[in-house]
């Protein structure tokens, strides 16, 4: 009978990443009221010293395939590493992170293991001894329960919406070959371009401050990068700031954009259209600065500011200086 | 060159969506039914491809009667043919598992497919085809270009963006960003009406329709709290309470 709850570690840049700890996490929690082991298996070059730091978020054996033909993420190369593995320990429930690596792998999975998978995920829990995970739907204007009907119980989780919580178990290591001929990896990256401003990902920023059409121009984001600068905050936009020109697609957040879960999102000169909110609503607190008081932004912010935001922003960053 | 196009057709996302009273699923009447938007940037993409390289721009769709429409307006942008695969609903395995069925015969060089349904938002389907076609895969892509017989991409990631090389055929999922699509045009949808359109029956093409992620129930988002509106005239004295709030109540700065 399928048994245990798997993740699949992400790392990238010589590390694991904080989704890694979020997924364990999960998984120790999920194991734990099934009486079940937790599984990692971790892919890479040079990987096999992250394990203790698995360990460390409750991961009890850590399947380590650790070879120089890993040193980028592919999805070939990875895909079989992780399928062959799941398939050889009958696996029950299979965890991944939805950032872009967990999403593009997880889907191939669905593939591979021919099972099902809820993906990006807002909860997951045990009910009648199978995972069901929550997840959003049309844009967030609905919720759905998934039951996952075959093996490996697949789901990915949003990132930033668990929390990571140590729990220290053995995370003994177990290497496995992950026998792949050079000539199944079809794909190669070329090159990878670092964004040059080295300033934080929207999806892995703990703050976000956003802008709107409200902003009126590009120029006027300073206002904006300023506060942001205080906070350590990520800068994001509107589709609408996006289209105009005033600021990258990649700063864009909503149902064509990024979709981020910060503990702060304020969000200046942004009206709330349902497709920015499918974005930015499992953020922990929501503040809404606009002066037009109908604005749908307020219903979904747990602090709003009625006004200009010209006026409100920079005494706002005033006031941050003071405490930070 | 043979190209293909994933199509889905979807509610249109200013929808009001309403769910069944015992929550098994939404309410279709009233629903405006479009073009899954990521899917309009797929199309346009093969678009291009063909007017660079020549070839067939083949638009492929699963689902009930009603998808014809958006079968019609993908021929009216410009493709050439369609294939529909007629059944009421499917999960994301049995989709690709339908679409790679009908795919095959066609022998593509290079399929598109959105990175994302914007019903569902589950972002399966392109990759679960290319497994079961046993193509390599370029998921949530802003840029394309086949040069020297391969594919050429470029994904974003976090912090950084990849450039990516695959051999054909292969799957590209198109994110936005990766172009403008184009509208149809009076004549493309006059032209769009003659263009041949395969019908297809789900169960003929062999598909288990079991799902195996099952939709147990659908339930509203759950309401957040109502939030305070900070009152007052003077924007300085809102912002240090709004400071205050973040700091003691939020504890998030
Ligand atoms: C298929 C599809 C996908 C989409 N995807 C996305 C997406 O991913 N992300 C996204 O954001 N949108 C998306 N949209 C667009 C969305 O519908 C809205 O058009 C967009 O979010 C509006 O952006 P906005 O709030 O900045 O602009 P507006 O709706 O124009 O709102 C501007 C707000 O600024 C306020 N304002 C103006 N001046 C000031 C001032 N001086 N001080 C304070 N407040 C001020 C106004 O009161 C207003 O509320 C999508 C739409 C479609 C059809
Ligand atoms: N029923 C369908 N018919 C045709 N293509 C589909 C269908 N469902 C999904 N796709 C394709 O797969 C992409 C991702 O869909 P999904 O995995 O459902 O989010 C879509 O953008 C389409 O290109």
């Amino acid at each position: 009978m399928a048994k245990g709850v798997w993740i699949v570690a992400e790392q990238r840049d010589g590390a694991l990443r904080s989704v890694s700890f979020e997924i364990a996490s999960v998984a120790r929690k999920l194991a734990d009221e099934l009486g079940e082991d937790v599984s990692a298996v971790l892919v890479g070059s040079g990987v096999e010293g992250f394990a203790p730091e698995l360990a460390k978020y409750g991961v009890d054996k850590v399947y380590v395939a650790d070879d120089a033909m890993f040193a980028d993420y592919t999805t070939d190369a990875y895909s079989e590493a992780v399928a062959k593995v799941v398939k050889e320990n009958d696996v029950s429930i299979l965890l991944l992170s939805a950032s872009v690596q967990g999403k593009d792998l997880s889907s191939r999975l669905v593939g591979k293991l021919a099972t099902g998978m809820a993906s990006d995920c807002t909860d997951v829990k045990i009910a009648d001894g199978r995972l069901l995970a929550t997840r959003p739907m049309y844009a967030g204007k609905v919720f759905g329960e998934y039951v996952v009907e075959s093996y490996p119980q697949m789901a990915s989780l949003r990132p930033k919406v668990f929390a990571a919580v140590e729990n220290a178990k053995a995370g003994e290591v177990v290497k496995f070959d992950a026998g792949i001929a050079a000539d199944a990896l079809k794909t190669k990256v070329l090159e990878t371009q670092k964004d040059a401003s080295g300033k934080i990902d929207l999806t892995e920023a703990d703050i976000i401050v956003a802008g709107g059409r409200g902003m009126k121009g590009s120029d006027e984001y300073k206002v904006i990068e300023d506060l942001a600068g205080v906070l350590g905050a990520a800068v994001g936009a509107s589709r609408a700031a996006v289209d105009a020109g005033w600021r990258p697609q990649s700063d864009q957040v909503g149902q064509t954009g990024k979709v981020v879960s910060p503990n702060l999102y304020i969000a200046c000169g942004i009206s709330g259209a349902i497709q920015h909110l499918a974005g930015m609503s499992s953020s922990k607190y929501i503040v809404a600065i606009n002066k037009d008081a109908e604005a749908p932004i307020f219903a979904k912010a747990d602090y709003g500011i009625v006004d200009d935001l010209f006026s409100v922003v920079p005494e706002v960053t005033a006031e941050a200086k003071k405490i930070l | 060159m043979n190209i293909v196009a994933c199509v889905k057709q979807v509610p249109d996302t200013e929808a009001l969506i309403k769910l069944k009273a015992d929550g098994s699923g939404i309410e279709e009447g009233g629903i405006k039914w479009v073009m899954n938007p990521y899917d309009e940037y797929g199309v346009e993409e093969a678009l291009k491809l063909k007017e660079a390289n020549g070839g067939d721009v083949t638009v492929v769709s699963l689902g009930p009667a009603r998808t014809m429409e958006t079968i019609r307006t993908a021929l009216a942008m410009g493709a050439d043919k369609g294939v529909h695969i007629t059944i009421d609903d499917a999960d994301a395995y049995n989709t690709a598992a339908a679409l790679a069925a009908a795919i095959k015969e066609i022998n593509p060089d290079v399929i598109f497919c959105g990175q994302r349904a914007i019903d569902d938002d589950s972002g399966q389907v392109g990759s679960v085809l290319a497994e079961l076609l046993g193509m390599p895969q370029i998921t949530i892509v802003t840029g394309f270009e086949v040069a020297d017989g391969k594919v050429k991409a470029i994904k974003p990631i976090e912090g950084a963006q990849l450039v990516i090389e695959s051999p054909m055929p292969c799957v590209v999922t198109a994110q936005k960003g990766l172009n403008e699509p184009r509208y149809a045009s009076l004549p493309g949808i006059m032209k769009a009406k003659k263009k041949p359109v395969d019908v297809k029956d789900a169960a003929a093409l062999g598909i288990d329709v079991a799902p195996k992620a099952k939709i147990a129930r659908m339930t509203p988002p759950s309401e957040r709290a109502p939030g305070k509106i900070i009152a007052g005239d003077d924007p300085a004295a809102k912002a240090a309470d709004l400071v205050k709030l973040l700091r003691e109540e939020a504890k998030v700065i």
